[in-house]
């Protein structure tokens, strides 16, 4: 059988994404995977919106980019965000996303409309990675709640991509490896209480 | 060796360092930033005495280049594609000199401007140039050609272009490195490349352009012969002459809609005239498909038209902006997946001056003295600085090309605009800006020129600039700047009120001063401190 998943991952210029694109490329590298990661460098890295696309296979990739509508998985590491890039994601696909707002731009939405609009996509797991992270050390550690919150939908299993994290953030002190693995775990633990109530869509905030 | 996982960019960077290379010259710009970067801190090319500091700008970098090359050395220069209409003279010029150690010129396009100010095709230059030219498709194949682009370089004794483009440059994919070579030796003396090469007075430079138009077969031959430059069978009527990173696309919708196409994957130019040919006989219609311009479909149509052909000029494509797997499907009469539109609610999320920007102050103060006047536009330029176009500032009212603020505020002086103000970054101002500071210093022209000085090349992620460390006051004194109006602020909130004061002085003298708004750039600082 062979084995393909195509990511988004979205957020705002600074929020991390790309670490949480380099903590499942080096998993999937050491899975032996295929991989191509696009992502965003530039101008919109200063405070606009920011998009990677992440494709693993088992067998050669063509395209660095994901077609709109053939996504499996969303992550974003912020509720607006989500809905920008919800056109990437398939009918059955996944959205994970953290449920702080980063309100830097004219308009933003009332929270209650985006978060009605995000309950209309399949089966979100909405995370309040702020409060986790912060309980785990620091809001820094943000990214690495959401990255465990998808955890369960990526084909790659959870430990593989604890060890990737570790060997990430290594340079940076052991202090700083367990922080951000903290916050992974406490993602995951977030996702799998929600998966586990069946009464419709859930969200950590309720649990 | 074992499997990395590079960016596009870094690909580059490594095969440039396993080739042997002895330089990388670049001045920094998106999407081809990252190649230098790789360079400078790698281990491997530490060890060896690679060179790879900064340059001043485009043209600098490709001189220093091919002087390495004189030299007998191998060297890489990278550039975005809107640095090479910087290095254009140079550029042009070194295909009729020659080079002598391999030269390799790496230029990032940037369709659909993501970070850029147009979407200009490298490959005409290198058609202008008449060098070969190779655009490979994958991070594995870019490695692969940058490692082979310094011998053919050499046989040719030629510059090679290696033309990406964003998508390529800024994705990750893992990436088989094979053996270095050992670096070359300095050229011994008296084998130095000969005067009547280097020098291109007219008797030589005829001679060289002859020897050039006599390289062409050659050069075709090699493109015939190229690996960047295969086929791929299939039965269908409809092929697709695929060139750079549009294969991936291409080969994406070949496999997703299970179909019979055959394609004729292009990545070294002059593009394969047998191989096109033979396409072009078996299908009734070819889709010519490339990132850019339509270079190789204007080639094909021709003047009188091809009505086989179709692609961005009949509308079957885009005739702007990045291709991608939706696209190529739509050009070919499929239906691309269903897919749920982002709500209503969703506003636009434009990039920002950073919170805490000394850009941000500057642009305070210089607003609410530029109220007092009637003429209230800034001539500005390329460089984070740019967002300030944008609200709550909206405080630059032009961005051209890096350095035209200054000089287009010399211009419209001369015109009797007053007060005539530029506004330019430390790293642009030493990019292109010190010329034409010079020309409005020469002409006496009334030109307040506020430069932005935040100790880096901060919109491409920090790097040096040629004025790192306080050098401005210095060479603006050198250029010839009155000292009496050379002035230095610190933009912060708490001193408004004095910096208004110094700008508002400065822009109603009628001659030429100089505002250094000096405070270093917030993210670089953070980074500084983590250094340290």
């Amino acid at each position: 059988m062979s084995m393909k998943q195509d990511i988004i991952l979205a957020g705002v210029g600074g929020q991390g994404i790309l670490s949480i694109a380099a903590v499942i490329d080096l998993a999937a590298l050491h899975g032996g995977l295929e991989i191509r990661q696009a992502e965003v460098h530039g101008m919109s890295q200063r405070g606009g919106a920011v998009e990677s696309h992440l494709r693993l296979s088992d067998r050669p990739i063509h395209s660095d980019l994901i077609a709109r509508g053939t996504a499996d998985l969303l992550i974003s590491v912020e509720p607006l965000e989500a809905l920008r890039h919800r056109p990437f994601l398939a009918a059955a696909g996944r959205l994970v996303t953290a449920m702080e707002p980063v309100v830097n731009m004219e308009g933003y939405p009332p929270m209650e409309e985006v978060r009605r609009e995000l309950l209309r996509s399949g089966r979100p797991v909405l995370v309040e990675a702020h409060r986790i992270a912060i309980g785990c050390g620091s809001q820094k550690a943000s990214n690495m709640v959401v990255l465990g919150a998808a955890a369960p939908f990526i084909a790659i299993p959870p430990e593989r991509i604890e060890a990737a994290i570790g060997e990430l953030f290594r340079r940076k002190g052991a202090e700083v490896v367990d922080m951000n693995i903290r916050a992974f775990q406490r993602g995951l633990e977030a996702s799998q209480e929600q998966a586990a109530s069946c009464e419709g869509p859930t969200t950590s905030e309720t649990a | 060796m074992e499997r990395q996982l590079l960016l596009g960019a870094e690909a580059v960077a490594l095969a440039a360092i396993d080739a042997g290379i002895s330089g990388a010259y670049a001045y920094p710009g998106t999407p081809s930033t990252e190649i230098t970067e790789f360079v400078q801190r790698s281990g491997e090319a530490r060890q060896r005495g690679v060179r790879s500091a900064w340059s001043a700008n485009e043209k600098t970098a490709y001189e220093a280049a091919l002087g390495m090359s004189y030299a007998g050395k191998r060297a890489l220069v990278s550039m975005k594609h809107v640095g090479l209409n910087v290095a254009a003279d140079a550029f042009i010029n070194s295909a009729l000199t020659g080079v002598g150690g391999g030269l390799v010129l790496c230029v990032a396009d940037d369709p659909s401007m993501h970070s850029s100010q147009n979407e200009q095709d490298s490959r005409i230059y290198g058609r202008m140039a008449m060098i070969p030219i190779l655009e490979p498709s994958s991070q594995q194949e870019l490695y692969d050609a940058v490692r082979e682009a310094f011998p053919l370089s050499e046989s040719l004794s030629l510059p090679v272009m290696v033309r990406i483009t964003t998508r390529l440059s800024h994705s990750r994919a893992g990436v088989l490195a094979r053996e270095a070579e050992p670096q070359r030796l300095l050229t011994e003396p008296g084998s130095l490349p000969p005067a009547e090469r280097f020098v291109l007075m007219p008797a030589n430079a005829r001679r060289q352009y002859r020897h050039l138009i006599g390289l062409q077969p050659e050069i075709e031959r090699l493109a015939e012969e190229s690996r960047l430059n295969r086929s791929v069978g299939g039965t269908s009527e409809t092929g697709v002459m695929a060139c750079g990173i549009a294969y991936n696309y291409v080969m994406e919708v070949r496999e997703r809609y299970g179909l019979d196409l055959p394609v004729l994957k292009t990545g070294q130019y002059p593009a394969p005239r047998e191989a096109a040919r033979e396409l072009f006989s078996r299908c009734r219609r070819v889709l010519v498909a490339e990132e850019g311009y339509p270079v190789m479909e204007e080639l094909l149509r021709g003047f009188f038209g091809n009505e086989k052909i179709l692609g961005r000029l009949d509308g079957t494509l885009p005739r702007t902006g990045e291709l991608d797997t939706d696209i190529i499907a739509r050009a070919l009469g499929l239906e691309s997946a269903p897919f749920e539109p982002a709500p209503g609610i969703v506003a636009p999320r434009p990039p920002e001056l950073c919170r805490g920007c000394g850009h941000r102050d500057l642009f305070d103060a210089l607003n609410s003295v530029m109220a007092e006047h009637s003429y209230q536009s800034v001539f500005s330029d390329i460089g984070c600085y740019t967002l300030g176009a944008l609200p709550p500032f909206s405080a630059i009212h032009t961005c051209v090309d890096m350095g035209a603020s200054i000089t287009m505020a010399k211009g419209a002086a001369d015109a009797g605009l007053r007060p005539a103000v530029a506004v330019i970054g430390d790293s642009t101002f030493t990019h292109s800006g010190m010329t034409g500071l010079l020309d409005a210093l020469n002409d006496r022209s009334a030109v307040t020129l506020i430069i932005a000085d935040n100790d880096t090349t901060a919109m491409t992620g920090g790097q040096d600039s040629a004025a790192t460390g306080n050098r401005l006051e210095t060479i603006c004194l050198g250029l010839g700047v009155d000292a009496g109006h050379l002035r230095v602020i610190v933009p912060l909130r708490s001193r408004l009120k004095e910096n208004i004061t110094v700008l508002r002085e400065e822009i109603a003298y009628e001659g030429v001063s100089v505002v250094i708004a000096r405070r270093v750039c917030v993210e670089e600082a953070a980074r500084r401190k983590k250094n340290t």
